[in-house]
Order: C-alpha cells, then structure tokens, then sequence
C-alpha cells in the first residue's frame, strides 16, 4: 500500500531567492524523479512566492521528500496533497488556422462545447484558450488534432487547497 | 516634509556606519564573527579581499595551504575540535572548484564552514569571463546554503546570515560568491549579527508527549541499547548525555562521528557500530528491545541491510532535522530538538537501572571479538606489523589524549576501533563522504584551533598522497602536527574488498611508492621510518616528545584485513569475525 504510485501536487511557500529553483528540482533530480509539472508565482502573502509541483511517487517517498525541501534555509513550508485534497487547473493555448475556424463548423461546435476561449482571430490564424484539468484539455486536444493544431502549449497546473492553509498563522510563529 | 525626514534618517544611519570598501567589509564582518584564522588561495578574482587581509594580518590570520581542497579541509579540522565555525577562502573559477569535495564533506558531516569565493566582475557574469564558473549552480546541491554577492551594500548582510547558517540548527557549510567589482565598490559599513531568518528554524520545537513516550519506553525495557552519533557533540550534549546513560545504565555505542563524546573506557561504552564496529553493539542492535537513536543519521554504514535492522526493537530517535526521522529507520518515537535540552529534560523522567544481565552479553561477546580479533591486532604474534599496534603505541605514549585525525580506508577503520579518547571532538576523520586526503590538512587546522592537544594524523599510503602537499603549508606555518603513515603499499580498503568480493583480482590498488622519509625532509619536517616492531615503542615516544611537526612512517602487513565487517548488504548481526 505504502509503495503505491500516486499523483501528488506540491505546495510550497518560500523566501523570493534566484538560487531556490536549482535547489528545489535537485532535490528530486537526486532521486530520479521525473516533474511533471511546476509553476511558480506569488501567494497571498506579500514577499512570499508559492510553488506548485506536480510529481507521481509512493507518499512514503513523497513524506521524505516534503522533509528534504523544507530542511531548505529559504523554504518556509511545504505541503502535499492528492488530487481530492485541491481545487486545481491548467491552463493551455491552442494555435489553429483560421480557415478551420470558417469552413469547419464541426470546429466551432468543439470550441463552444469545451467552454473554451477566442483569443485572438487574424487572417492565417486563430488562437483558443482554455482552462480546466488536465484530462479536459486532452479531450480538446484530440479533438482538435484531428482537423490540425499549428501551436500547442500547456501550462503547469496551479492550486489551491480545500481546506484551509495555516501558513500566515505559521509565518508569524517563524517570526523571531 | 518627507525629504527632510529621509535627510534625518540618513544623517542617524551615518554615524553607526563607516565608508569602506566591499573588501575591507569582508574583513571586518569576519572579525566580527570572531573569525580568528581562515584558510586559503589567492587569485584574481579576490584580490581585493587578500590586499585587505595584507593590510588587517596583525588581526586575522591567513594561512595558505598548497591546494584549495586543503583550505576546506582545515577549516573542517578547525571546526570539528573547536566548535567554532572553519573559514576557507578561494579565487573563481579553479580556485572555487577546488572547493567542492571540502564542501560536499563538510555536508555530509554536519560541519559548520563559511567559504568565501572570489567571482568575476558582475558585468561579465555569465560571458565564460576568464575563471569565471557557475560556482553558486556547482555548490547548491552540497551547501546548506549560498549566495553570490554583486553589490558591496550586501555583504554584511549576507556574511552575518552564511555565519548564523553555518552554526545553527544542524550545521553544514555556506557559501558567499562576492563578485570583485562588488570587493572594490565603497559603501556605507555597519554589521549587524543576524539573529534569525524567517523561513529557517534551525532547531524543532520538541513535543512533551514524546519526552514522555521516550521515558516509558526506555524505562520499561529489558535490553535498551543506545547508539549516539555526531549530533551528541555538535549540540554539546555530552553531560547531558552520560547523565542519561548513567541513570538508566545503558549499554552505548557510537557511530565513526560520536567517538569521543564520552571516555573509550567509560563503563557503558561498548564500543562502535557499523562496517568494522565492534561484535557485540552490532550483533545486539538485532537483540535489544528499545534502541535509543540519539543525534545519528541511520547510515547505510552504520545499519548494513535494513531489512534486517532492529526490526524487533522500538526505535527512539533523538533528532534535531525531522528531514532525519523515517528517513532511514521507521521510529515509534521522535524526541525533535536539541539534543542537550532534550537529554536533560529527560533525565528526571528516567527510572534507575543497570541491566547487569544484559550487560553480560556485550561482556561474552566482546570476549569473543578479543579472542578472535583484538588479540591479534594488538599483540600479535607474526611477524608484520599491524596497523593496530601502532595506535596502541600512540595511546600508550598520549595516554589516550591525542586527537586523532584519520583519512579514509583500512587504517581509518583501525584508529576508529583502537584509538583510545578521554576528552570530546577528538575523533576526526572524514565520515559520511569518506573523502581520501582529508586527514592531512583537516590535521593542520585542528592543531592550530587548538595548539595545546596533541594532534596526530593517521593516513594511508593512498589517502596521504591526495593532499601531501599540505606538507608546505605545515613547514611554512610550523605547525607542530604529528603524521603517521601506515604504509602497505596497497589502496588497503579497496584491495581487502578485491579479496574477498572479486576472486583477488587486484586491478589498481597496488601502490609504487616514493621514499616518503625523503620527502618530509624536504619540507625540513623530522622523519623517520620504522620497518620493525623492535623499533615501534621508540618512534613513536621520539615524534610524541617532539616539539615540532613529525612525520613517521610504518611499515605495516601488506595484506592485512580489517575485521569484524558486515559485508555490504548484509545484515548487523551477520557481521563477520574472519
């Protein structure tokens, strides 16, 4: 039970430092663990920057892993969580001609029913965005390489928790 | 309105603050740290910083070893018998490099070591400048922590966090990259000592309950065994610790790092785990119902087979990184914290106890070991001589004070084994990075950290030659240590594994060696070599009353083995006699 593969999505606060990439994706480089996703941006606390990794591992080695990255000097916490714990989504940009847009209504029906987004239209080319979980952006994905993608990118996932995150409370606890 | 005020503030902030250059705050911040010695190379890159040395040498002193690694490594020894944090120094580029395995041991064993690099001047970062490297992407996965510093304003503040890093919590080494146009710029100095980092807790809070659990345990077990590592004297808790033992008469062992925190011939010592431990702690750990982890890692060294490992013991593992616990070993009980305040607040909780039955068993096993191992070592009756006999010689002749600094290999494991210790942070040697070349330079600074122990380095023939250029730094400083090479013309360790795991095929270990008499001499240092046992006793009282640095070398069995060893993948308790 415990060496069972799961899909796990990291959280972590940190002191804003150019370093910490390195350190943080040595960690599980070191132990040939292969980083499906990371996104790295700003949290609600000012000055605090929050990561977001998504990783598949045995939470035994996930627990350990958790300890290494918090042993960092400028880690203030690290949390993981499976997938029914967080509220999560991708984001992902498709590039498509523009012809495909007019002449195949089939492709308008896809956009429409993916709840997905229009960003831009010129003559050569159209560009969709959309969000939602990963298995949502694939579907789109298939459907669409049907008919020819011309660009693709997805970004890696962001989260937040359903439950609530103590670090502010932590943060001033850390405070000497 | 606001510009006055912003007037008014800086004319406040001027007074506690002095204009100087980057380099000469670098300088000051270390003397501010009590920095009294640091070790080092000088080359571009921190010139700047050396001409301020030239300037302050009547307050710090700079020692110049022959290689850069060999700065790392006295800063270790320096650190390792003093407590104090071990600075080493060094130019970009090369100089920076050489740093690594100095680094990288020091993070393996827990030492505290600030290194300050030189780097190439901020606007040709990342231009493949001359000696220019990555040295801040090169040294992150073996720091603690590390920083480059392109602006002057920033070194104090950076400086006064890689010291606190260095020392707090569970120490380990730092790195600060200082880029030479920021050693030359001037600004406003002022040092504050860093008190604290808001994402850094260097020591866990440490749970009652678990003090309680830990109690309990211990004080209802029949058979407890505790093995204490480095963590003991990293958090000056041997007292604290002997205390404990005493009161609850618990049979101890230690790992290669704990050595010496309590006396070899303190009752309850009983001896060493691991590899080449002794017989009876390694069979027992099979045998005792609470093992009492206290400030040890669990290393694959220490533990053999995991599998295998204490699987019928509750675990207690006193531990000051919870990144420590379950790491290796699953615990039932976690004391997080420092182990000194942990020790003591768990005494008053122990019962009084002695064991004697279970002592017994350590006393028949050990007599077996005697019988089968030491006995030979120690007195032996062929005609080579043993690495063993050496040691006894030493202790013989230092009354067991001497600190021992060992390199890495068969006679690493030997000293380890029958290196006699009466007083703490004597046993140092390269543990957890086994870094061959280690002990002579990490020798030089723990003799200057403290010029009143006797301090005798122990090496092989292989690990000596890694770092015998060190030779020059203790002639040019006169640094009154005593070397002693066992010489088997072989890389020991490695040949003994050859023998027994891969049909004798000897590929590579044989040693052609120079006349190492000779080249002492060179460096004008007293040397002498002893080929007979008759002229063992002798040798080793002429280098102990020497005055000054002292080289000897032995002659010893060229195919000697070191035994007991648990075989790699083996379990404690199958640990092998012959």
């Amino acid at each position: 039970m415990e060496s069972e593969i799961k899909q796990f999505t990291v959280s972590i606060y940190t002191e804003n430092n150019i370093g910490l990439l390195n350190r943080i994706s040595a960690i599980f480089q070191r132990r040939h663990i292969n980083i499906e996703s990371i996104n790295s941006s700003v949290s609600e606390i000012e000055g605090v920057s929050k990561w977001t990794i998504v990783v598949q591992l045995s939470e035994e080695r996930m627990k350990k892993i958790q300890g290494q990255i918090e042993k960092q000097v400028e880690v203030i916490k690290a949390y993981y969580h499976t997938e029914d714990q967080i509220i999560y989504q991708e984001s992902c940009l498709f590039k498509i001609k523009s012809e495909l847009l007019f002449d195949e209504p089939e492709v308008q029906n896809i956009i429409k029913d993916s709840n997905a987004r229009i960003v831009i239209v010129n003559k050569e080319f159209f560009v969709i965005e959309k969000s939602g979980k990963k298995e949502e952006i694939e579907l789109l994905y298939r459907e669409l390489s049907v008919f020819g993608i011309m660009q693709f990118t997805r970004s890696g996932r962001v989260s937040v928790t359903k439950d609530e995150m103590k670090i502010s409370t932590m943060l001033k606890a850390f405070q000497h | 309105m606001k510009e006055t005020q912003t007037l008014q503030e800086k004319a406040t902030s001027k007074e506690a603050t002095e204009r100087i250059s980057g380099s000469e705050a670098v300088i000051k911040c270390l003397l501010a740290e009590g920095v009294e010695i640091l070790y080092g190379y000088p080359g571009g890159a921190i010139m700047p910083v050396y001409d301020e040395l030239y300037k302050y040498q009547d307050k710090i002193h700079h020692v110049l070893t022959r290689h850069e690694q060999g700065a790392t490594h006295a800063a270790q020894g320096y650190a390792r018998i003093s407590g104090k944090v071990g600075v080493a120094i060094a130019t970009s580029g090369p100089g920076a490099t050489n740093l690594i395995t100095g680094i990288a041991d020091a993070q393996i064993d827990s030492t505290p070591m600030v290194c300050i690099t030189g780097q190439v001047g901020s606007h040709l970062l990342g231009s493949d400048a001359f000696q220019e490297t990555d040295i801040i992407g090169i040294s992150t996965p073996v720091t603690k922590w590390n920083c480059q510093i392109t602006t002057a304003s920033q070194i104090p503040e950076v400086i006064a966090k890689a010291f606190y890093i260095a020392k707090s919590g569970r120490p380990g080494p730092v790195l600060v990259d200082i880029t030479k146009d920021a050693q030359f710029e001037e600004f406003d100095f002022k040092y504050e000592k860093c008190k604290g980092i808001r994402s850094y807790k260097p020591i866990p809070d440490t749970d009652k309950n678990s003090l309680k659990a830990a109690a309990e345990l211990i004080n209802n077990a029949k058979k407890p065994l505790v093995v204490w590592g480095q963590g003991v004297i990293l958090g000056k808790a041997e007292e604290a610790f002997k205390a404990v033992i005493e009161k609850a008469g618990i049979p101890s062992a230690w790992t290669i790092l704990g050595a010496s925190a309590i006396p070899t011939k303190h009752p309850l010592n009983v001896g060493m785990v691991g590899m080449h431990g002794n017989y009876a702690p390694n069979v027992l750990t099979n045998d005792c119902d609470v093992l009492i982890a206290i400030g040890m890692r669990f290393d694959d060294r220490v533990t053999g087979n995991l599998e295998s490992y204490a699987k019928q013991a509750k675990v207690i593992h006193f531990e000051i990184d919870p990144a420590e616990v379950d790491k290796n070993v699953k615990t039932d009980v976690a004391v997080l914290g420092d182990a000194k305040a942990s020790l003591e607040a768990l005494l008053p909780l122990l019962k009084a106890n002695s064991h004697p039955e279970w002592h017994q068993k350590f006393k028949d096993l050990y007599e077996i070991e005697y019988e089968k191992v030491i006995k030979n070592e120690l007195y032996p009756t062929k005609e080579g001589l043993t690495m063993a006999e050496v040691l006894k010689e030493i202790n013989i002749q230092t009354k067991g004070d001497a600190a021992i600094v060992s390199d890495v290999g068969q006679h690493q494991m030997i000293a380890c084994r029958y290196a006699e210790f009466t007083t703490t942070k004597s046993n140092i040697t390269s543990g957890g990075l086994g870094t061959m070349g280690f002990a002579l330079p990490a020798a030089i600074g723990a003799k200057m950290a403290a010029p009143e122990r006797e301090v005798v380095m122990i090496a092989g023939d292989g690990g000596y030659q890694m770092t015998i250029q060190e030779l020059g730094t203790i002639f040019q400083q006169k640094v009154p240590v005593k070397i002693v090479v066992l010489n088997n013309e072989f890389l020991g360790m490695v040949r003994q594994w050859q023998q027994m795991f891969f049909d004798k095929r000897y590929a590579s270990t044989e040693m052609t060696n120079p006349d190492f008499v000779a080249i002492a001499k060179g460096y004008f240092i007293d040397a002498k070599k002893v080929t007979e046992r008759k002229d063992l006793k002798a040798s080793v009282k002429e280098m102990i009353d020497s005055k000054g640095p002292y080289f000897l070398e032995v002659c010893v069995e060229k195919e000697g083995n070191v035994f007991p060893m648990i075989p790699t993948g083996a379990s404690v308790s199958d640990i092998r006699l012959e």
